[in-house]
């Protein structure tokens, strides 16, 4: 869409005096279209190379594949997510905890918050879920609630359901473990098992 | 008044001079027939889900949460429609049911729940009612369709197993226990400490709802439900 700029440059017209004789105008008019017709041309050409992207190198999307912008690709069909209530290891340390099962329809608005029916303090005895952390009674200035913070309320933000699916990006994580055990520090002892290949974070 | 009355009652209590006894019988079964089928068919028509979201109130409010919910759509094509799970199917309770719905009619005529804000300000009571019916009963219309002899705990998860093995087995709860809000939005339940005494307690309110650690009729490992 560059190119427009310099044809209008070229094809404005030289602005006559104040008396504009009528022939003048006409002329003028005429060049005006001229130019109209040159920019809806040039905008053609833009949307026309929109329309065929597969001419154009690096055009394929991980999410997309080749389908134009323009049209709607079809998304894959939905994965149950993993509903296994095995905790997984953590990829770093703070990272926060995946949901090993299934939230589907889970209520978390102003009225309720269906996470915290187990994972509040006062539920994990009946529901032997583990317990929000103590950073989650925190407010901002470092104070300790009595409840889980306003700020830390909506679970979704950081804890997320996993799925199986084939990851649209290779994972290149690396556990800071095995860095350290390239490294050769002292602090991980050689015989330490070695880290399970990081888990792939699949869509949420 | 009284002599109007009197007058009735010698008609009914003489026998029939210009009618014949077959004319009577048959007569009487065939108007006993028609009365006993329009009367069930009109019933019946007011227990349909067309009939309940007729009126905005249901249509905006409940029915719209009702949809994207598992017991409005799902991979098998089976829908819980509003009266299977608020009207009783047992003939005598329906007709219970159906006596006390004239207070909703009441509801109805002086716009209780007419806006969304009146119904938002309603539905912890009503939310109430219904908890407090379904402990009442074992969660009679869930039991319905869902019977727990029929259920195959190895195709159950995990958390599921445990809860229908323990609690639910042995009594200590019903459904409505843990499957609070599946079909509906819950209330704001900050509202459960101001409700009424029999609304409270433990015969009334749904064990999740229940605030606090205080539950010595719970058994550990009991989670609340995943939302299948």
């Amino acid at each position: 869409m560059r190119s427009p700029s310099p044809v209008a440059r070229r094809h404005r017209p030289s602005r006559p005096g104040s008396s504009l004789p009528a022939g003048a105008l006409l002329a003028a008019l005429a060049r005006v279209a001229a130019l109209a017709v040159a920019l809806a041309a040039a905008s053609g050409v833009a949307l026309a190379q929109r329309a065929v992207p597969a001419d154009l190198p690096g055009h394929y999307d991980r999410m997309r594949g080749t389908t134009p912008i323009p049209e709607e690709a079809t998304p894959p069909p939905l994965t149950n997510p993993d509903n296994s209530d095995v905790r997984r290891s953590r990829a770093y340390a703070m990272q926060p905890p995946v949901v090993p099962h299934k939230i589907e329809g889970y209520q978390l608005d102003r009225n309720a918050n269906r996470c915290m029916f187990c994972h509040a303090r006062t539920r994990t005895e009946q529901s032997q879920a583990p317990m929000i952390s103590v950073t989650h009674f925190q407010d901002r200035d470092g104070n300790h609630l009595a409840e889980l913070s306003p700020r830390r309320y909506f679970c979704l933000q950081c804890h997320v359901p996993q799925a199986a699916v084939t990851p649209l990006v290779e994972n290149r994580f690396t556990d800071v473990e095995t860095m350290l055990r390239r490294s050769g520090s002292p602090s991980v002892p050689r015989s330490a098992p070695r880290q399970a290949a990081p888990q792939s974070p699949g869509p949420r | 008044m009284i002599g109007l009355l009197r007058r009735y009652w010698q008609v009914i209590r003489r026998p029939a001079v210009h009618y014949s006894l077959g004319f009577l019988t048959v007569g009487g079964f065939i108007g006993g027939v028609l009365f006993w089928g329009g009367f069930n068919t009109i019933l019946e028509a007011t227990n349909t889900e067309t009939f309940c979201i007729g009126c905005h109130e249901m249509h905006d409010n409940v029915y719209q949460e009702l949809q994207g919910t598992i017991h409005f759509t799902n991979r098998s094509g089976v829908r819980a429609t509003c009266p299977d799970c608020h009207v009783p199917h047992r003939w005598t309770s329906k007709i219970a049911r159906k006596m006390q719905a004239s207070k909703e009619v009441w509801g109805k005529v002086f716009g209780t729940v007419a806006t969304p804000e009146k119904f938002e300000a309603m539905r912890l009571q009503l939310a109430s009612n219904e908890w407090a019916r379904l402990k009442a009963n074992n969660s009679l219309e869930c039991r319905n369709c869902h019977k727990f002899e029929y259920m195959d705990f190895t195709r159950q998860s995990p958390r599921a197993t445990r809860a229908h093995s323990t609690s639910l087995s042995s009594g200590a709860r019903t459904c409505i226990d843990c499957h609070v809000g599946i079909a509906h939005r819950l209330p704001d339940l900050s509202g459960v400490e101001s409700l009424p005494e029999d609304r409270r307690g433990p015969d009334a309110l749904p064990a999740l709802i229940r605030t606090g650690n205080s539950d010595p009729d719970a058994e550990p490992g009991e989670a609340p439900p995943e939302e299948e």
